[in-house]
């Protein structure tokens, strides 16, 4: 394994950079599957049928919670990112903990945002404007959940193995998936919530 | 026995048991073949954990072949049953779900499996690369596909086949129309295989990008491995819009929700749209690697440098752009307005431009040309006409107003038949006899090939010119049977001829694969056909790790170079060559895949977590797993590089 000194440790060996730009091929498939789904929101979301609308059933406190959570996890993984520079384990294993607390943070509100919709009358099958809800939510939800466990496996093997080549670019890697998912909350947040409540 | 029942056949037929049977002896035979010759370790070791593209290629071939037969069988029963007017062969069930499986095995199993034969043959060695990028990704794209395709297969023995077009459209593929879990298969095999090609576009994308011998710069490479970026980006791009359509009709099918219905909101035609947005670019998906093929083989056999390489790369670019805005021309008579439609028509017609350039471009290469008539370029040669013809009557079609007159009829039918079998299935097979020397060391018959060239394409002609006709007469397509007095008899009948004459050339295909590997000399060299690109330039057959030496690139065809002009090649001695481990995870991962599908086609649901667990189980072992893969030594390189015939210049 070559490694090249002069660039950041998770650029610094040739598989380093083939991750890399491979993993950013698989974001464009990412961004095409939630454009997928957005697109199929807006076309549904007046498609209530006889369940209840966007406007009957979000509640805006518990959604400005999740995004507060979720924007904050996006900013400590880039504190976890800076500490691995910088060579400093601690850190690093301590800002990739929070960012993954606060990611299983944000799943059990979005659980609980779950079965409330459920309870109000607003399951998977009440109508196309729900089915494509909980499904665009839950696309986003299952991408999350994932990342904790993914997430979780990267933190042991920094624990275990320290700062290498290897575990630097997992962690680069997985931190460009949690910053994804965190744009894709932003326009969650505001062409289905905000938009759905005005 | 209640639970059983489900994997009951819900319209059997004497034809269904007999497969069955069929099925269960060749199984049986197999295994029966692979511990009676004590291969199983053989198996194991050297094809089913390998990670070597040239292999994985070699896999899908063969697949693709196989595959190949299944769709024929298929195509047969139809013409057969069409053959004569009132005809009883098949009853309308069985009818409409062959031409249900006979359009997905024929896309996604044969066509895909095929351009991905070749791309993970060719690509890495016309680029100068030792692998792809990700091998064992590469090994988990081939295996999703093969345990999709399979659970696609077993559909017509346990539980039903789909029978909804291989388009299932909604409201008929929803529960209320498809009632049998047919449908089921279709929504999760796709899926499962899906996934495997996108996994494939990543996988080359990088390849391409990142991988290129030194000196290769983009405007220098291969024409083949251009239209293979181009059409990775496509599938990166297109599929996860299938992705997401296949997902909301699996959650309308097993969990009753509400996408596609006609109740409680749902729309039909967010499916035929979301479909056709993938299917368009699909189709593109399947010709680009074809024309990259013809731009390999006629530069070739007539002794010429391409013509028009960069308009050829600035085409591929533009049809690709273009292939993901006229998906609506599919659908034009289903309810847009006049202005949708017209747009739309505009942009179809827009792709015969590029197209239009490519054909001339290819033209003026053979102009003054010494051209020699080999199978490969046969194949080349006849697909120009036969492809033009196809592609002329797609812009009749496209004109919206006027394809309220073709729309679902067999003139229709005649026309993709006529751009995929010439684009696609000449390209394939022009492409497998271009390329088989450097596969397997020897040369299919020239002879058996030439006559498997006519009777295909003499095949092609009788079989789907009469069907313009008979459509512009009025004949609807996926009608199991019509009256004496509409006249399609004769048509229909021609039809027929032509499909045995098609029949008859995949049967001496598969004689010339016999005969060639029995009495073919192995005495051949390692550019049998006095050839340009690179993957020409290394040993045949081609070692573990291709090149001994990283190619050095001067222009696009730098082996011809090397020939001619004296440029050098292979610059520097061996060095010690790193390599990746074989791992049996890809394969055990997508096994898994498939039980996962069966649980979910069958809505068992303690086997699909069980399932799903064991897929978790393997990407955590992925995750924990420090491989990093062997070295050749210098010595080692050496002594394989003398054994097959010395180092090279």
């Amino acid at each position: 394994m070559k490694v090249d000194q002069t660039k950041p440790l998770e650029y610094s060996t040739e598989q380093n950079n083939l991750n890399i730009l491979g993993f950013w091929m698989f974001l464009g498939a990412e961004i095409m599957l939630f454009a997928t789904l957005f697109a199929s929101y807006f076309t549904l979301e007046g498609r209530t049928g006889s369940g209840p609308s966007g406007s009957e059933i979000f509640e805006i406190t518990p959604v400005i919670f999740e995004t507060f959570i979720l924007l904050t996890s996006s900013f400590t993984i880039g504190l976890g990112v800076h500490a691995m520079r910088l060579m400093n384990k601690k850190a690093t294993i301590a800002f990739f903990s929070i960012t993954l607390l606060l990611g299983l943070a944000f799943v059990g509100f979005e659980v609980v945002e779950f079965f409330t919709y459920i309870e109000e009358g607003a399951a998977l099958q009440t109508s196309a404007f729900t089915s494509i809800l909980l499904s665009t939510l839950g696309t986003h939800g299952a991408h999350v959940t994932f990342g904790l466990f993914w997430g979780l496996f990267i933190l042991i093997q920094i624990k275990k193995r320290g700062i290498t080549p290897e575990t630097a670019n997992k962690s680069f890697i997985f931190s460009l998936y949690w910053h994804f998912l965190d744009v894709v909350w932003i326009f969650i947040f505001s062409f289905v919530y905000l938009k759905g409540m005005m | 026995m209640d639970f059983f029942d489900r994997f009951a056949i819900p319209h059997p037929s004497p034809v269904i048991y007999a497969s069955m049977v069929a099925i269960a002896l060749t199984l049986v035979a197999i295994v029966a073949g692979v511990t009676y010759t004590k291969k199983w370790g053989y198996l194991w070791r050297e094809w089913l954990t390998t990670v070597d593209h040239k292999r994985i290629g070699m896999m899908y071939l063969i697949s693709a072949l196989l595959m190949l037969f299944r769709g024929g069988a298929d195509a047969i029963m139809m013409r057969a049953q069409t053959a004569l007017p009132e005809n009883t062969l098949l009853d309308s069930q069985h009818y409409n779900e062959i031409f249900t499986t006979h359009g997905v095995v024929m896309i996604i199993f044969m066509a895909m499996a095929f351009i991905m034969a070749l791309m993970n043959f060719v690509v890495p060695l016309q680029i100068g690369a030792r692998d792809v990028a990700f091998p064992r990704l590469n090994a988990l794209s081939f295996w999703l596909y093969f345990w999709g395709a399979m659970l696609f297969n077993i559909s017509f023995v346990i539980g039903g086949s789909p029978d909804a077009g291989w388009t299932s459209y909604f409201p008929l593929a929803g529960n209320e129309f498809s009632q049998s879990v047919g449908t089921n298969y279709y929504m999760i095999a796709i899926q499962i295989a899906g996934l495997g090609t996108l996994i494939t576009g990543i996988n080359f994308i990088v390849t391409i990008l990142k991988m290129r011998a030194p000196g290769m710069k983009l405007m220098k490479m291969p024409m083949f491995t251009w239209s293979a970026l181009i059409t990775n980006l496509i599938i990166v791009f297109a599929f996860p819009v299938l992705t997401v359509a296949l997902a909301m009709g699996t959650i309308d099918r097993l969990f009753g929700g509400n996408f596609f219905t006609t109740t409680d909101g749902g729309m039909d035609m967010l499916w035929a749209n979301l479909f056709w947005v993938w299917g368009h670019p699909e189709v593109y998906i399947l010709i680009l690697p074809a024309f990259g093929i013809y731009s390999e083989i006629i530069p070739t056999f007539a002794r010429r440098n391409l013509y028009g390489y960069k308009s050829m790369v600035a085409s591929i670019v533009l049809i690709s752009v273009l292939s993901f805005v006229v998906w609506v021309h599919h659908f034009f008579t289903m309810g847009q307005g006049a202005m949708v439609n017209s747009i739309f028509s505009i942009t179809t017609m827009a792709i015969a431009i590029p197209t239009g350039i490519k054909i001339f471009n290819w033209l003026f290469t053979l102009w003054k040309g010494k051209i020699t008539i080999t199978v490969p370029m046969l194949y080349s040669l006849g697909f120009i006409p036969i492809f033009t013809i196809g592609g002329v009557t797609g812009v009749m079609l496209g004109m919206s107003a006027a394809d309220y007159q073709y729309h679902n009829t067999m003139f229709l039918v005649a026309h993709f038949h006529l751009v995929i079998i010439p684009g696609v299935v000449f390209a394939m097979l022009a492409g497998l006899t271009y390329w088989w020397p450097k596969m397997f060391g020897f040369m299919l018959n020239e002879r058996i090939g030439k006559l498997s060239f006519w009777l295909i394409s003499i095949g092609t002609c009788v079989a789907f010119f009469p069907m313009f006709i008979s459509g512009l007469d009025g004949q609807a397509r996926r009608m199991y049977t019509y009256s004496e007095a509409t006249g399609f008899g004769i048509w229909n009948m021609i039809s027929f001829v032509g499909a045995i004459m098609l029949a008859a050339g995949f049967v001496t295909i598969v004689y010339n694969i016999y005969y060639s590997t029995r009495y073919a000399s192995r005495d051949i060299s390692s550019d049998p056909w006095d050839a340009r690109s690179l993957e020409w330039a290394t040993h045949t057959p081609v070692p573990d790790y291709n090149f001994a030496i990283t190619p050095q690139v001067n222009s696009s065809e730098a082996f011809w170079d090397s020939k001619k002009n004296g440029h050098k090649l292979f610059p520097g001695n061996y060095k010690e060559i790193h390599m990746p481990n074989n791992s049996g995870v890809p394969f055990i991962m997508s096994a898994i895949f498939f039980v996962l599908g069966f649980a979910l086609v069958f809505s068992i649901w303690i086997l699909a977590v069980i399932a799903l667990l064991g897929i978790f189980a393997c990407l955590a072992h992925r995750s924990f797993e420090q491989d990093h893969g062997y070295h050749i030594p210098v010595e080692e390189v050496k002594e394989t590089e003398e054994k097959l015939g010395g180092a090279r210049q």
